[in-house]
């Protein structure tokens, strides 16, 4: 749900990175973070736990600049990936107006990428939204490992409706930028269309 | 699912009002209005000491971990939270469903005092909050005036321009 403030010009989104645990999503904020200019970006806030598994979210506001004379403010979040954490998941996922989700390349993480993907559906559909339908991107991150399977497989076994699709290998931030992009195009056009 | 808020001038202007008043009425440091999003709407006070966007996600995610914490035990929402800290306090209540109010407060004042005022606030910034909905209902984003109506390729392109 996106907020619309004519008094101060500036528009509010929220867009949610989702996915298995140990993916990335979290590894995808800290490069943008890295990566924007200081007048650009907020703090980055992490509540993690001692190990720095994501307890409950991490946040990053990201000012895009202009559209129209409104300021466009991005409010990034994680959710926490590993399964005991869906009353969380579910919370966060609250007024999201995009989603990425953010796979694991590797073989071994083939089934909680698919588990994570049924996961991210039920609750956006307890929180009124549809899968099919709220601006969506998808990517397969860690491409650099050895054990990561063919880009092809993962697009037959992930892709769903044909949403833009990314590779990634976030912590050398390849793939990171072009991913934040097409979410934030698709979540854009999403206001035009309302 | 809750249609976008959308904030005017006019609406704004009362909402600092009442924000502003709330501030000197409660002897508060800070006082704060956020959607359950964790978007920030208006402040009043001390607002340039502290990371204000911080302190709304934060806010959100308090609420909405709370929130959660009253449906298991079957209760319908916590309406107020409040931290004790040894210098300053947080008084964190909900307004009209969609707002959370925030008040950042020292030994200037005290929690029954700002119980007292925010429960008075709250019922004129709910007002305030349904003549926005009336509002956006009837002016929708059809309008000609709507930033993103026209919004082309370009525009978007050139926010990544860099």
């Amino acid at each position: 749900m996106s907020f619309i403030n004519y008094a101060a010009r500036e528009i509010n989104v929220k867009i949610v990175f989702y996915g298995p645990g140990l993916g990335g999503k979290t590894t995808n904020l800290q490069y943008i973070y890295e990566k924007s200019n200081p007048q650009q970006k907020g703090k980055l806030i992490s509540l993690a736990t001692e190990t720095d598994r994501t307890l409950f979210f991490d946040f990053l506001p990201l000012d895009l600049g202009s559209v129209r004379g409104f300021k466009t403010r991005f409010h990034l979040y994680t959710v926490p990936g590993q399964v005991f954490y869906d009353a969380s998941r579910k919370l966060i996922l609250k007024g999201v107006d995009g989603v990425v989700f953010v796979s694991d390349s590797q073989e071994a993480r083939m089934d909680a990428n698919a588990e994570s993907m049924k996961n991210l559906e039920d609750n956006l559909e307890e929180n009124g939204f549809d899968l099919k339908s709220i601006p969506y991107v998808l990517q397969f991150n860690k491409r650099d490992l050895p054990t990561a399977v063919p880009v092809d497989q993962m697009y037959r076994a992930l892709n769903f409706k044909g949403e833009p699709t990314f590779e990634a290998i976030a912590v050398q931030g390849m793939g990171v930028f072009e991913t934040l992009k097409a979410v934030a195009k698709q979540v854009l056009y999403d206001l035009r269309r309302r | 699912m809750a249609p976008s808020l959308v904030m005017y001038e006019e609406e704004f202007e009362r909402i600092s009002q009442l924000l502003n008043r709330l501030r000197i009425d409660a002897s508060a440091k800070i006082v704060f209005l956020v959607d359950k999003n964790g978007q920030q709407i208006a402040g009043a006070g001390e607002i340039d000491q502290v990371d204000t966007t911080s302190l709304a996600s934060l806010t959100a995610g308090n609420v909405a971990a709370t929130d959660g914490l009253a449906k298991l035990i079957g209760e319908k929402e916590f309406s107020i939270l409040f931290h004790e800290g040894r210098k300053d306090n947080i008084h964190i209540s909900i307004v009209g469903q969609r707002l959370i109010l925030v008040l950042i407060f020292d030994e200037r004042s005290s929690l029954g005092l700002v119980r007292l005022r925010v429960r008075k606030a709250s019922g004129d910034i709910e007002r305030v909050l349904s003549d926005i909905e009336v509002k956006s209902q009837e002016v929708g984003f059809d309008d000609a005036e709507s930033p993103f109506a026209e919004i082309t390729d370009e525009d978007i392109d050139a926010l990544f321009s860099e």
